[in-house]
Protein backbone atom coordinates (compact mmCIF):
# COMPACT_ATOMS: atom_id res chain seq x y z
CA UNK A 1 0.00 0.00 0.00
CA UNK A 2 2.86 2.50 0.98
CA UNK A 3 4.57 2.01 -1.85
CA UNK A 4 1.77 2.20 -4.36
CA UNK A 5 0.56 5.42 -2.55
CA UNK A 6 4.95 6.33 -3.08
CA UNK A 7 4.86 5.01 -6.95
CA UNK A 8 1.94 6.98 -7.95
CA UNK A 9 3.39 10.43 -5.94
CA UNK A 10 6.51 9.59 -8.18
CA UNK A 11 4.79 9.60 -11.27
CA UNK A 12 2.25 12.61 -10.53
CA UNK A 13 6.06 14.73 -9.65
CA UNK A 14 8.38 12.89 -12.63
CA UNK A 15 5.21 14.25 -15.12
CA UNK A 16 5.45 17.98 -13.32
CA UNK A 17 9.43 17.89 -14.38
CA UNK A 18 8.66 16.91 -17.56
CA UNK A 19 6.34 19.80 -18.02
CA UNK A 20 7.99 22.01 -16.48
CA UNK A 21 11.07 20.96 -18.53
CA UNK A 22 9.41 20.92 -22.07
CA UNK A 23 8.09 24.62 -21.47
CA UNK A 24 11.81 25.49 -20.36
CA UNK A 25 12.35 24.03 -23.76
CA UNK A 26 9.84 25.40 -26.57
CA UNK A 27 10.66 29.02 -24.43
CA UNK A 28 14.25 28.67 -25.49
CA UNK A 29 13.56 26.95 -28.69
CA UNK A 30 11.19 30.05 -29.76
CA UNK A 31 13.85 32.83 -28.88
CA UNK A 32 16.55 31.22 -30.78
CA UNK A 33 14.71 31.31 -34.04
CA UNK A 34 13.96 34.66 -33.87
CA UNK A 35 12.71 36.36 -37.12
CA UNK A 36 15.77 38.92 -37.21
CA UNK A 37 18.60 36.95 -36.14
CA UNK A 38 21.95 37.92 -37.98
CA UNK A 39 24.13 34.78 -38.43
CA UNK A 40 26.57 34.64 -35.84
CA UNK A 41 30.08 34.21 -37.51
CA UNK A 42 32.27 35.97 -39.76
CA UNK A 43 31.10 35.68 -43.48
CA UNK A 44 34.02 35.59 -46.48
CA UNK A 45 33.09 38.85 -47.89
CA UNK A 46 32.77 41.24 -44.60
CA UNK A 47 35.25 43.30 -43.51
CA UNK A 48 36.14 44.27 -39.50
CA UNK A 49 37.30 47.45 -38.81
CA UNK A 50 38.68 48.96 -35.70
CA UNK A 51 37.98 52.97 -35.59
CA UNK A 52 38.19 55.97 -32.89
CA UNK A 53 35.04 56.72 -31.11
CA UNK A 54 34.97 60.20 -33.41
CA UNK A 55 34.14 58.48 -36.85
CA UNK A 56 31.83 56.74 -35.10
CA UNK A 57 29.93 58.75 -32.25
CA UNK A 58 29.30 62.12 -35.34
CA UNK A 59 27.43 59.63 -37.70
CA UNK A 60 30.11 59.88 -40.49
CA UNK A 61 30.26 55.89 -40.49
CA UNK A 62 26.42 55.32 -40.65
CA UNK A 63 26.80 57.89 -43.19
CA UNK A 64 29.38 56.24 -45.48
CA UNK A 65 29.39 52.43 -44.71
CA UNK A 66 25.71 51.67 -46.31
CA UNK A 67 27.51 53.27 -49.53
CA UNK A 68 30.59 51.23 -49.67
CA UNK A 69 28.79 48.36 -49.29
CA UNK A 70 25.97 49.00 -52.25
CA UNK A 71 29.22 49.99 -54.42
CA UNK A 72 31.73 47.44 -53.91
CA UNK A 73 29.61 44.39 -52.50
CA UNK A 74 31.48 44.30 -49.64
CA UNK A 75 30.06 43.89 -45.24
CA UNK A 76 31.74 46.10 -43.26
CA UNK A 77 31.61 46.14 -39.20
CA UNK A 78 33.45 48.00 -36.68
CA UNK A 79 34.27 48.50 -33.62
CA UNK A 80 34.64 51.74 -31.96
CA UNK A 81 37.51 52.34 -29.19
CA UNK A 82 40.30 55.28 -28.68
CA UNK A 83 42.99 54.69 -31.48
CA UNK A 84 45.21 52.88 -28.66
CA UNK A 85 43.19 50.29 -28.37
CA UNK A 86 41.97 50.16 -31.78
CA UNK A 87 45.93 49.77 -32.89
CA UNK A 88 46.26 46.99 -30.22
CA UNK A 89 43.36 44.97 -31.68
CA UNK A 90 45.21 45.75 -35.12
CA UNK A 91 48.44 44.43 -33.70
CA UNK A 92 46.53 41.21 -32.49
CA UNK A 93 44.90 40.61 -35.72
CA UNK A 94 41.64 40.65 -34.38
CA UNK A 95 40.27 43.10 -37.06
CA UNK A 96 41.21 43.59 -41.12
CA UNK A 97 41.23 47.11 -41.25
CA UNK A 98 41.57 50.35 -39.11
CA UNK A 99 40.87 53.67 -39.40
CA UNK A 100 42.93 56.04 -37.04
CA UNK A 101 43.89 59.64 -36.41
CA UNK A 102 47.35 59.68 -34.32
CA UNK A 103 50.45 60.17 -37.11
CA UNK A 104 53.33 59.27 -35.25
CA UNK A 105 51.90 56.41 -33.93
CA UNK A 106 50.67 54.93 -37.30
CA UNK A 107 53.97 55.59 -38.50
CA UNK A 108 55.94 53.71 -35.64
CA UNK A 109 53.08 50.76 -36.23
CA UNK A 110 53.85 50.35 -39.81
CA UNK A 111 58.01 50.53 -38.92
CA UNK A 112 57.31 47.76 -36.13
CA UNK A 113 56.00 45.86 -38.61
CA UNK A 114 52.21 45.46 -37.94
CA UNK A 115 50.51 47.86 -40.23
CA UNK A 116 51.71 47.96 -44.20
CA UNK A 117 50.15 50.56 -45.97
CA UNK A 118 48.99 54.09 -44.52
CA UNK A 119 46.42 56.29 -47.09
CA UNK A 120 45.32 59.33 -45.62
CA UNK A 121 41.72 60.28 -46.27
CA UNK A 122 40.59 63.32 -44.41
CA UNK A 123 40.98 65.86 -42.05
CA UNK A 124 39.66 67.73 -39.28
CA UNK A 125 40.81 69.99 -36.35
CA UNK A 126 41.26 70.24 -32.99
CA UNK A 127 39.90 73.08 -30.85
CA UNK A 128 40.37 73.68 -27.16
CA UNK A 129 36.87 74.77 -25.78
CA UNK A 130 35.76 75.83 -22.55
CA UNK A 131 32.74 78.12 -20.78
CA UNK A 132 31.55 81.06 -22.83
CA UNK A 133 32.59 83.70 -20.23
CA UNK A 134 36.36 82.11 -20.13
CA UNK A 135 37.05 82.65 -16.62
CA UNK A 136 40.94 81.69 -17.80
CA UNK A 137 41.04 84.50 -20.12
CA UNK A 138 42.58 82.36 -23.59
CA UNK A 139 40.03 83.16 -26.08
CA UNK A 140 42.32 84.17 -29.17
CA UNK A 141 45.62 82.52 -28.00
CA UNK A 142 47.74 80.37 -29.52
CA UNK A 143 47.64 76.97 -28.23
CA UNK A 144 50.75 77.51 -25.97
CA UNK A 145 49.64 80.61 -24.49
CA UNK A 146 46.21 78.94 -24.03
CA UNK A 147 47.48 76.52 -21.82
CA UNK A 148 50.45 78.09 -20.07
CA UNK A 149 47.12 80.61 -18.84
CA UNK A 150 45.33 77.45 -18.11
CA UNK A 151 48.43 75.99 -15.57
CA UNK A 152 49.03 79.32 -14.25
CA UNK A 153 45.29 79.99 -13.19
CA UNK A 154 44.55 76.54 -12.29
CA UNK A 155 41.45 76.40 -14.22
CA UNK A 156 39.78 72.86 -14.34
CA UNK A 157 41.16 71.11 -17.54
CA UNK A 158 39.58 67.93 -18.74
CA UNK A 159 41.55 65.42 -20.93
CA UNK A 160 40.58 61.79 -22.25
CA UNK A 161 42.90 60.16 -20.17
CA UNK A 162 43.08 57.12 -22.74
CA UNK A 163 45.80 57.32 -24.94
CA UNK A 164 43.30 57.35 -28.11
CA UNK A 165 44.48 59.40 -30.65
CA UNK A 166 43.36 62.61 -29.20
CA UNK A 167 44.63 62.28 -25.88
CA UNK A 168 47.89 61.73 -28.01
CA UNK A 169 47.31 65.32 -29.62
CA UNK A 170 46.53 66.58 -26.52
CA UNK A 171 50.12 65.17 -24.88
CA UNK A 172 52.27 66.23 -27.52
CA UNK A 173 50.46 70.12 -27.14
CA UNK A 174 51.65 70.32 -23.49
CA UNK A 175 54.77 68.55 -24.28
CA UNK A 176 55.23 71.97 -27.07
CA UNK A 177 54.97 74.53 -23.91
CA UNK A 178 58.18 73.33 -22.78
CA UNK A 179 57.38 71.93 -19.03
CA UNK A 180 56.03 68.55 -17.34
CA UNK A 181 52.66 67.17 -18.05
CA UNK A 182 50.20 68.11 -15.34
CA UNK A 183 49.58 64.86 -14.34
CA UNK A 184 48.60 64.77 -10.91
CA UNK A 185 47.18 68.14 -10.82
CA UNK A 186 44.24 68.74 -8.99
CA UNK A 187 42.94 70.86 -11.77
CA UNK A 188 44.08 68.24 -14.34
CA UNK A 189 40.73 66.24 -14.59
CA UNK A 190 41.37 62.88 -16.27
CA UNK A 191 38.45 60.95 -17.81
CA UNK A 192 39.24 58.19 -19.23
CA UNK A 193 36.01 58.13 -21.83
CA UNK A 194 34.91 58.74 -25.15
CA UNK A 195 35.39 62.13 -26.70
CA UNK A 196 31.49 63.28 -25.80
CA UNK A 197 31.20 61.84 -22.51
CA UNK A 198 34.69 63.79 -21.81
CA UNK A 199 33.07 67.33 -22.97
CA UNK A 200 29.84 66.66 -20.84
CA UNK A 201 32.10 66.10 -17.91
CA UNK A 202 33.65 69.35 -18.84
CA UNK A 203 30.60 71.17 -18.91
CA UNK A 204 29.38 69.83 -15.68
CA UNK A 205 32.83 70.90 -14.11
CA UNK A 206 32.87 74.45 -16.15
CA UNK A 207 36.06 73.56 -17.39
CA UNK A 208 38.34 73.40 -20.89
CA UNK A 209 39.27 70.77 -22.96
CA UNK A 210 40.83 69.84 -25.91
CA UNK A 211 38.41 67.96 -29.08
CA UNK A 212 38.32 67.21 -32.27
CA UNK A 213 36.05 69.58 -34.23
CA UNK A 214 33.50 67.02 -35.41
CA UNK A 215 32.77 65.54 -32.05
CA UNK A 216 32.31 70.01 -31.05
CA UNK A 217 30.12 69.87 -33.37
CA UNK A 218 27.68 66.84 -32.56
CA UNK A 219 27.86 67.97 -29.30
CA UNK A 220 26.73 71.33 -30.11
CA UNK A 221 23.64 70.16 -32.07
CA UNK A 222 22.69 68.08 -29.34
CA UNK A 223 22.33 71.26 -27.54
CA UNK A 224 19.91 72.58 -30.41
CA UNK A 225 23.30 75.09 -31.01
CA UNK A 226 23.28 76.97 -28.12
CA UNK A 227 26.16 74.90 -25.88
CA UNK A 228 27.57 76.46 -22.82
CA UNK A 229 31.27 75.27 -24.42
CA UNK A 230 32.73 77.62 -26.90
CA UNK A 231 35.44 77.14 -29.33
CA UNK A 232 37.90 79.14 -27.80
CA UNK A 233 41.58 78.20 -29.62
CA UNK A 234 41.29 77.35 -32.96
CA UNK A 235 42.98 77.63 -36.23
CA UNK A 236 46.48 76.82 -35.02
CA UNK A 237 49.09 74.73 -37.72
CA UNK A 238 49.44 72.48 -34.99
CA UNK A 239 46.42 71.59 -34.31
CA UNK A 240 45.37 69.51 -37.72
CA UNK A 241 43.89 66.03 -37.00
CA UNK A 242 44.62 63.60 -39.91
CA UNK A 243 42.47 60.34 -40.19
CA UNK A 244 43.89 57.47 -41.90
CA UNK A 245 43.18 54.14 -43.03
CA UNK A 246 45.75 51.66 -42.16
CA UNK A 247 45.58 47.71 -43.64
CA UNK A 248 47.49 45.24 -41.41
CA UNK A 249 50.55 43.84 -42.71
CA UNK A 250 49.30 40.48 -44.00
CA UNK A 251 53.04 38.36 -43.29
CA UNK A 252 52.31 39.21 -39.41
CA UNK A 253 48.37 38.68 -39.88
CA UNK A 254 47.81 35.96 -42.41
CA UNK A 255 44.00 35.28 -41.57
CA UNK A 256 43.12 39.15 -41.85
CA UNK A 257 41.75 40.39 -44.83
CA UNK A 258 44.25 42.49 -46.76
CA UNK A 259 42.83 42.49 -50.37
CA UNK A 260 39.53 43.66 -49.32
CA UNK A 261 41.15 46.31 -46.75
CA UNK A 262 43.02 47.18 -49.60
CA UNK A 263 40.02 48.25 -51.58
CA UNK A 264 38.41 49.52 -48.35
CA UNK A 265 40.96 51.87 -48.42
CA UNK A 266 41.02 52.91 -52.87
CA UNK A 267 37.25 53.07 -51.92
CA UNK A 268 37.94 55.62 -48.89
CA UNK A 269 40.60 58.00 -50.81
CA UNK A 270 38.15 57.36 -54.41
CA UNK A 271 36.11 59.91 -55.85
CA UNK A 272 32.80 59.31 -54.59
CA UNK A 273 34.10 59.06 -50.81
CA UNK A 274 35.56 61.70 -50.88
CA UNK A 275 32.42 63.85 -52.40
CA UNK A 276 30.35 61.94 -49.67
CA UNK A 277 32.58 63.03 -46.50
CA UNK A 278 32.76 66.60 -48.22
CA UNK A 279 29.02 66.83 -48.51
CA UNK A 280 28.36 65.08 -44.26
CA UNK A 281 26.75 68.45 -42.30
CA UNK A 282 25.82 68.96 -39.20
CA UNK A 283 24.12 72.21 -38.15
CA UNK A 284 25.10 73.28 -41.83
CA UNK A 285 29.12 72.68 -40.60
CA UNK A 286 31.10 70.87 -42.58
CA UNK A 287 32.60 68.11 -39.83
CA UNK A 288 35.70 66.60 -42.09
CA UNK A 289 37.66 67.74 -45.19
CA UNK A 290 38.67 65.34 -47.57
CA UNK A 291 42.44 65.21 -49.00
CA UNK A 292 42.95 61.77 -50.22
CA UNK A 293 46.08 61.91 -52.43
CA UNK B 1 16.55 66.78 -15.13
CA UNK B 2 13.73 66.78 -17.99
CA UNK B 3 16.21 63.81 -19.75
CA UNK B 4 14.05 61.10 -17.49
CA UNK B 5 10.68 62.16 -18.71
CA UNK B 6 11.80 62.51 -22.32
CA UNK B 7 13.60 59.02 -21.48
CA UNK B 8 10.35 57.63 -20.51
CA UNK B 9 8.68 58.85 -23.95
CA UNK B 10 11.79 58.10 -25.39
CA UNK B 11 11.23 54.24 -24.28
CA UNK B 12 7.50 53.95 -25.36
CA UNK B 13 8.26 55.50 -28.75
CA UNK B 14 11.15 52.78 -29.06
CA UNK B 15 9.57 49.77 -28.24
CA UNK B 16 6.45 51.16 -29.94
CA UNK B 17 7.44 52.52 -33.09
CA UNK B 18 9.46 49.07 -33.90
CA UNK B 19 12.32 50.77 -34.26
CA UNK B 20 14.51 48.29 -35.88
CA UNK B 21 18.09 49.30 -34.11
CA UNK B 22 16.90 49.10 -30.51
CA UNK B 23 14.91 45.94 -31.36
CA UNK B 24 18.58 44.53 -32.92
CA UNK B 25 19.61 45.06 -29.56
CA UNK B 26 16.67 43.78 -28.15
CA UNK B 27 17.50 40.73 -30.13
CA UNK B 28 20.96 40.18 -29.76
CA UNK B 29 20.50 40.74 -25.46
CA UNK B 30 17.99 37.90 -25.54
CA UNK B 31 19.70 35.59 -27.83
CA UNK B 32 22.91 35.95 -26.33
CA UNK B 33 21.74 36.13 -22.24
CA UNK B 34 19.88 32.82 -23.25
CA UNK B 35 22.88 30.99 -24.61
CA UNK B 36 24.84 31.94 -21.54
CA UNK B 37 22.02 31.15 -19.29
CA UNK B 38 21.54 27.28 -21.23
CA UNK B 39 25.54 26.54 -20.71
CA UNK B 40 25.38 28.05 -17.13
CA UNK B 41 22.87 26.05 -16.47
CA UNK B 42 24.14 22.47 -17.97
CA UNK B 43 27.44 22.79 -16.30
CA UNK B 44 26.11 24.90 -12.65
CA UNK B 45 23.29 22.78 -12.09
CA UNK B 46 25.33 19.58 -11.64
CA UNK B 47 27.86 21.24 -9.82
CA UNK B 48 26.17 22.69 -7.33
CA UNK B 49 23.52 19.73 -6.56
CA UNK B 50 26.82 17.32 -6.07
CA UNK B 51 28.21 20.25 -3.70
CA UNK B 52 25.29 20.61 -2.22
CA UNK B 53 24.27 17.10 -1.54
CA UNK B 54 27.13 14.75 -1.13
CA UNK B 55 30.08 14.97 1.58
CA UNK B 56 33.53 14.88 0.47
CA UNK B 57 36.63 15.87 1.82
CA UNK B 58 37.03 19.00 -0.38
CA UNK B 59 33.85 20.20 0.01
CA UNK B 60 34.76 23.22 1.95
CA UNK B 61 37.32 24.52 0.15
CA UNK B 62 35.53 24.60 -3.48
CA UNK B 63 32.62 26.02 -1.58
CA UNK B 64 35.07 29.03 -0.75
CA UNK B 65 36.45 29.15 -4.25
CA UNK B 66 32.70 29.27 -5.64
CA UNK B 67 31.95 31.98 -2.95
CA UNK B 68 34.86 34.23 -4.20
CA UNK B 69 34.21 33.44 -7.98
CA UNK B 70 30.99 35.22 -7.06
CA UNK B 71 33.19 38.48 -7.00
CA UNK B 72 34.66 38.43 -10.75
CA UNK B 73 34.54 41.62 -12.10
CA UNK B 74 32.83 41.52 -15.36
CA UNK B 75 35.57 43.69 -17.03
CA UNK B 76 38.15 41.35 -16.00
CA UNK B 77 36.26 38.12 -16.94
CA UNK B 78 35.80 40.06 -20.66
CA UNK B 79 39.81 40.50 -20.95
CA UNK B 80 40.32 36.56 -19.68
CA UNK B 81 37.70 35.79 -22.98
CA UNK B 82 39.22 38.35 -24.75
CA UNK B 83 42.70 36.77 -24.80
CA UNK B 84 41.30 33.64 -25.03
CA UNK B 85 39.83 34.34 -28.17
CA UNK B 86 41.99 37.11 -29.96
CA UNK B 87 43.46 35.09 -32.92
CA UNK B 88 46.59 35.33 -30.86
CA UNK B 89 44.85 33.49 -28.20
CA UNK B 90 44.13 29.37 -27.87
CA UNK B 91 41.04 29.75 -29.15
CA UNK B 92 41.70 32.29 -32.43
CA UNK B 93 40.81 29.67 -35.05
CA UNK B 94 36.93 29.38 -33.82
CA UNK B 95 36.34 33.07 -34.75
CA UNK B 96 34.76 33.97 -31.46
CA UNK B 97 35.42 37.47 -31.47
CA UNK B 98 33.09 40.05 -31.72
CA UNK B 99 30.18 37.15 -31.78
CA UNK B 100 27.40 36.65 -29.37
CA UNK B 101 28.84 33.29 -29.15
CA UNK B 102 32.42 34.93 -27.43
CA UNK B 103 29.75 36.95 -25.13
CA UNK B 104 27.86 33.95 -24.27
CA UNK B 105 31.08 32.42 -23.32
CA UNK B 106 31.81 35.27 -20.92
CA UNK B 107 28.46 35.76 -19.55
CA UNK B 108 28.80 31.55 -18.65
CA UNK B 109 31.80 32.25 -16.99
CA UNK B 110 30.30 34.93 -14.75
CA UNK B 111 26.75 32.97 -14.20
CA UNK B 112 28.27 29.68 -13.33
CA UNK B 113 29.28 30.21 -9.59
CA UNK B 114 26.00 31.89 -9.04
CA UNK B 115 24.06 28.90 -10.41
CA UNK B 116 26.56 26.40 -8.88
CA UNK B 117 26.93 28.19 -5.09
CA UNK B 118 22.90 28.96 -4.79
CA UNK B 119 21.73 25.62 -5.98
CA UNK B 120 24.38 23.76 -3.60
CA UNK B 121 23.38 25.92 -0.64
CA UNK B 122 19.44 25.10 -1.37
CA UNK B 123 20.09 21.55 -1.77
CA UNK B 124 22.27 21.51 1.40
CA UNK B 125 18.95 23.13 2.93
CA UNK B 126 16.79 20.16 2.65
CA UNK B 127 15.74 18.66 5.70
CA UNK B 128 17.61 15.82 6.63
CA UNK B 129 14.03 13.97 7.38
CA UNK B 130 12.85 13.86 3.90
CA UNK B 131 15.78 10.96 3.59
CA UNK B 132 14.90 8.97 6.41
CA UNK B 133 10.96 9.50 5.27
CA UNK B 134 11.72 8.52 1.91
CA UNK B 135 14.01 5.23 2.99
CA UNK B 136 11.01 4.21 5.33
CA UNK B 137 8.45 4.18 2.54
CA UNK B 138 11.27 1.87 0.44
CA UNK B 139 12.51 4.33 -2.25
CA UNK B 140 15.62 3.43 -3.54
CA UNK B 141 18.11 5.79 -4.97
CA UNK B 142 17.55 7.17 -7.52
CA UNK B 143 13.97 8.07 -6.13
CA UNK B 144 15.88 10.27 -2.93
CA UNK B 145 17.93 12.22 -5.47
CA UNK B 146 14.79 13.34 -7.51
CA UNK B 147 12.34 13.89 -4.86
CA UNK B 148 15.59 15.86 -3.45
CA UNK B 149 15.55 17.81 -6.70
CA UNK B 150 11.84 18.59 -6.94
CA UNK B 151 12.12 19.74 -3.31
CA UNK B 152 14.37 22.89 -4.12
CA UNK B 153 13.03 23.51 -7.03
CA UNK B 154 12.07 27.05 -6.49
CA UNK B 155 15.59 27.37 -5.10
CA UNK B 156 16.91 26.28 -8.60
CA UNK B 157 14.38 28.73 -10.10
CA UNK B 158 15.41 31.62 -8.00
CA UNK B 159 19.08 30.37 -8.53
CA UNK B 160 18.54 31.19 -12.50
CA UNK B 161 16.43 34.40 -12.30
CA UNK B 162 19.37 35.85 -9.88
CA UNK B 163 22.21 34.73 -12.87
CA UNK B 164 19.44 35.97 -15.62
CA UNK B 165 19.74 39.08 -13.91
CA UNK B 166 23.29 39.19 -13.71
CA UNK B 167 23.71 37.86 -16.90
CA UNK B 168 21.14 40.39 -18.90
CA UNK B 169 22.44 43.64 -16.94
CA UNK B 170 26.62 43.08 -17.45
CA UNK B 171 28.08 45.79 -19.88
CA UNK B 172 32.17 44.42 -19.52
CA UNK B 173 31.85 41.14 -21.03
CA UNK B 174 29.57 42.54 -23.52
CA UNK B 175 31.55 45.47 -24.71
CA UNK B 176 35.14 43.86 -24.42
CA UNK B 177 34.28 40.74 -26.30
CA UNK B 178 31.66 41.58 -28.74
CA UNK B 179 32.97 44.96 -29.64
CA UNK B 180 29.55 46.88 -29.54
CA UNK B 181 29.00 46.21 -33.22
CA UNK B 182 25.45 48.18 -34.40
CA UNK B 183 23.62 45.19 -36.03
CA UNK B 184 25.57 42.50 -34.47
CA UNK B 185 26.78 42.77 -31.64
CA UNK B 186 25.13 45.35 -29.89
CA UNK B 187 23.26 44.59 -26.98
CA UNK B 188 21.10 47.23 -24.67
CA UNK B 189 23.51 47.59 -22.60
CA UNK B 190 26.39 48.03 -24.69
CA UNK B 191 24.18 50.65 -26.62
CA UNK B 192 23.73 52.31 -22.87
CA UNK B 193 26.90 53.00 -22.88
CA UNK B 194 27.50 54.29 -26.30
CA UNK B 195 24.42 56.71 -25.69
CA UNK B 196 25.15 58.26 -22.21
CA UNK B 197 29.01 58.52 -23.96
CA UNK B 198 27.45 60.32 -26.61
CA UNK B 199 25.84 62.66 -23.76
CA UNK B 200 22.64 61.57 -25.52
CA UNK B 201 20.74 60.62 -21.88
CA UNK B 202 17.14 60.08 -22.58
CA UNK B 203 17.72 57.36 -25.49
CA UNK B 204 20.07 55.79 -22.30
CA UNK B 205 17.21 56.06 -20.63
CA UNK B 206 14.73 54.61 -22.49
CA UNK B 207 17.11 51.68 -23.10
CA UNK B 208 17.32 50.94 -19.99
CA UNK B 209 13.28 51.09 -19.67
CA UNK B 210 13.50 48.57 -22.25
CA UNK B 211 15.68 46.41 -20.37
CA UNK B 212 13.64 46.46 -17.56
CA UNK B 213 11.01 45.61 -19.27
CA UNK B 214 12.31 42.81 -21.11
CA UNK B 215 13.31 41.30 -17.38
CA UNK B 216 10.20 41.68 -16.07
CA UNK B 217 8.81 39.54 -18.94
CA UNK B 218 10.76 36.91 -18.14
CA UNK B 219 10.26 37.03 -14.38
CA UNK B 220 6.89 37.18 -15.12
CA UNK B 221 6.44 33.74 -17.21
CA UNK B 222 8.83 32.26 -14.95
CA UNK B 223 6.36 33.72 -11.46
CA UNK B 224 3.39 31.82 -13.71
CA UNK B 225 5.66 28.31 -14.49
CA UNK B 226 5.79 28.32 -10.40
CA UNK B 227 2.22 28.84 -9.49
CA UNK B 228 1.97 25.34 -11.97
Amino acid sequence: MRTLIHHSAMKNMRKKIKTAISVIVIVFMTMFFCPSMTTLHAEENSLMMATTTSTDNTGLLDYLMPHFTTDTGIDIKWTATGTGKALKLGSNCDVDVLLVHAPAAEQKYIADGFGKDRTEIMYNDFVIIGPENDPAAVKGKSVVDALETIREKEAVFTSRGDDSGTHKKEKSLWKSTGKDMPEKESWYVQTGQGMLATINITEERKGYTMTDRGTYIKYNSQKNGNAPLKVLVEGDGILLNQYSVLTLNPEKCPNAKYDLATKFAAWMAGESAQNLIKEFRLLGEKLFIPNAK
Amino acid sequence: MDFILTGLLNALALLTGGDSATWSAVFATIKVSTISMLLSLILGLPCGFCLGYFNFRAKRALRTLLDTLLALPTVFIGLLVYAIISSQGPLGNCNLLFTLWGIAIGQSILAFPIIAALTASTVESIDPQLELTLISLGAGKKDIILTSLWEVRYGILAAAVTAYGRVMTEVGISMMVGGNIKWHTRTITTAIALETGKGMFANGIALGLVLVTIAFGVNLSLAFLRKK
